[in-house]
């Protein structure tokens, strides 16, 4: 018997984690970019290990118009925050409110086919809940977008 | 006899021998053999300082320095013993210039919240470096905002080596005081702190030792070094955690203010007034982690069993091999690449972020640390986000170095 190895887990092979959509994403992550113009952004940052990300919004009336981020991270957090504005472009505020719960429920507790089907592409990071350390680097970029969608400045920055 | 109690030194370095002294150490992670290469962050306990401790407990527990009663005489005994111990290790000229504190971190804010706040006043200065931890800079960044002073940072060459040139004319009349660690926990570098003692001196100011980093690595003789206040942890010299001490020059000590106040730092309470206890009683309110020091000194007379020399030769091998190792591989550089260096090896990929190197590698066993190893300033100074960081111990082994250039080699296979 192995020993320290704590409670059982599935052993997932790393593939799983690092799929070749999530691979693809943080190799050219889509949406990197200032969206000119924009009326809403927020900063997310996780302390515990330097990752920064800047989350831009062009929110008109109750759509999300456009999208786009800045900042650096490892490949699940920048692939997570690619594959999300991907999602998220054209949607209203309700509808992405309803997405960052369905996230949240598919990186920390077991997702239902229904919730996976629903999430799409999305679908590739469920491998993070294996790996608690890096449930945080999968759910940063969709914490900031919460913030950004709450900004309360709607003066529209052109820079 | 098992090695763990042997009191004769072990005169060539064995290094598969003390392995058996750790019982983390012969553990599979996800099926695996472990390598645990994140000693910076906090080296495994041999079953020496483990049995201590369980002995503490066991059989000598008690409060110390109050009972008349046998068990409390003991635990005391014990306490001042590892005390003492401490004074040897540091070679510090008397016991009661060992404080004993919860680690490094309260050691540095216990000198910042006393000496710190009687001596430095407003437009005054205190110097730090680039490459300290955050533990050596929020304590004096909070008492200058607090006190209108100036924090000073001493800069660093791209190869992470301080820029001591500049120390002398960084100082001034209003530097009250200079804090600097003795290894940096991000890079390994060795910094040349009796030259540093020496110029702080020349003008009076006294000089603050991060030494948590040091201690494991290279021999610390505090009188050697001049210097005024040396801090460690115990949990980094094989030792366990919650346990720490601040070496002071007593005369210093003795004319600062106290840090906490309550029980045992007292000699006498009435309601108008205090009388404070005497070194180092005044600086240790409260009960203090008995088992916690008992720990510390058995993890001192565990390395004071090997022959130090031999086991720094071996360190000085293991990291000229890892170094060799890593920059063998395609797509890493070495971040830090001091002259002087010891136990660290932090480096970045390319095109792969460094937690998700530390992910793939913990896959294969191997124990790294990634982020910013709380040294943001350095990071940017470096101009890297975070790097993985790969620190030894004399447990590793060049085996296990190997095993971190396989598993490597796989974080290029998912990432190519």
């Amino acid at each position: 018997m192995e020993r320290g190895e704590g409670p059982p887990r599935l052993k997932m092979d790393l593939r799983e984690l690092y799929q070749e959509v999530i691979l693809d994403h943080n190799k050219r992550p889509r949406n990197f970019r200032v969206p000119d113009p924009n009326n809403r952004h927020a900063e997310g940052y996780n302390p515990l290990c330097g990752d920064k990300i800047t989350i831009f919004l062009y929110v008109e009336g109750n759509v999300i118009k456009d999208l786009g981020f800045q900042g650096t991270g490892c490949a699940i957090s920048k692939a997570s925050a690619s594959l999300m504005t991907d999602a998220l472009k054209g949607k209203t505020i309700e509808q992405a409110n309803a997405l960052f719960d369905q996230f949240h429920h598919l990186v920390t507790g077991p997702a239902t086919q229904a919730e996976s089907d629903e999430l799409g592409k999305l679908a590739v990071l469920g491998g993070v809940r294996e790996y608690p350390m890096r449930v945080k680097c999968a759910s940063l970029a969709w914490h900031t977008l919460k913030a950004a969608m709450q900004a309360e400045h709607d003066v529209v920055s052109t820079e | 006899m098992t090695p763990a109690t042997s009191t004769h030194p072990i005169t060539a370095f064995d290094v598969h021998r003390v392995r058996r002294d750790f019982p983390i150490l012969g553990q599979t992670i996800h099926g695996k053999p472990l390598v645990y290469l994140d000693n910076a962050a906090t080296t495994q306990k041999p079953q020496a300082v483990i049995d201590a401790m369980v002995r503490s407990y066991a059989e000598d527990n008690a409060n110390i320095h109050r009972g008349v009663h046998l068990l409390s005489e003991r635990a005391t005994q014990a306490y001042e013993l590892a005390r003492e111990k401490v004074q040897h290790f540091l070679n510090a000229a008397q016991s009661r210039e060992i404080i004993f504190v919860r680690g490094t971190t309260e050691a540095i804010n216990l000198v910042a919240a006393t000496y710190g706040r009687a001596h430095v006043g407003k437009d005054d200065e205190v110097l730090i470096t680039e490459m300290e931890h955050h533990s050596n800079i929020v304590p004096w960044q909070l008492l200058c905002e607090e006190k209108e002073a100036i924090l000073k940072v001493l800069p660093i060459t791209d190869e992470g080596e301080l820029r001591i040139d500049l120390l002398d004319r960084m100082l001034t009349d209003r530097t009250k005081i200079v804090a600097v660690n003795h290894v940096s926990n991000s890079l390994g570098t060795i910094n040349p702190i009796k030259t540093i003692v020496e110029i702080a001196h020349r003008r009076g100011i006294p000089v603050v030792v991060d030494g948590a980093q040091a201690v494991a690595h290279i021999p610390v003789d505090v009188q050697a070094l001049d210097a005024d206040f040396y801090a460690m942890s115990g949990h980094k010299l094989f030792g366990p955690t919650g346990i720490g001490v601040l070496y002071g020059k007593a005369a210093l000590l003795a004319a600062m203010p106290p840090y906490q106040s309550g029980g045992d730092m007292i000699s006498a309470v009435t309601f108008k007034k205090t009388t404070f206890n005497v070194l180092p009683n005044k600086f240790e309110a409260g009960t203090p982690n008995i088992a916690g020091a008992v720990g510390l000194g058995a993890a001192i007379d565990y390395l004071g069993s090997l022959d130090s020399g031999a086991v720094h030769a071996y360190e000085d091998e293991l990291l000229a091999y890892g170094t060799r190792a890593l920059s063998s591989v395609p797509g890493i550089r070495i971040v830090g690449t001091a002259a002087q260096k010891t136990s660290v090896l932090s480096f970045v990929m390319e095109n792969v972020h460094p937690h998700d190197i530390g992910t793939i590698l913990d896959q294969e066993g191997v124990a790294i640390r990634t982020g910013h190893h709380c040294t943001q300033p350095l990071m940017e100074r470096m101009g890297v986000p975070a790097t993985a960081r790969a620190s030894l111990a004399l447990y590793n082994t060049k085996d296990e170095i190997d095993a971190l250039v396989r598993a490597l080699d796989k974080v290029r296979e998912i990432f190519d």
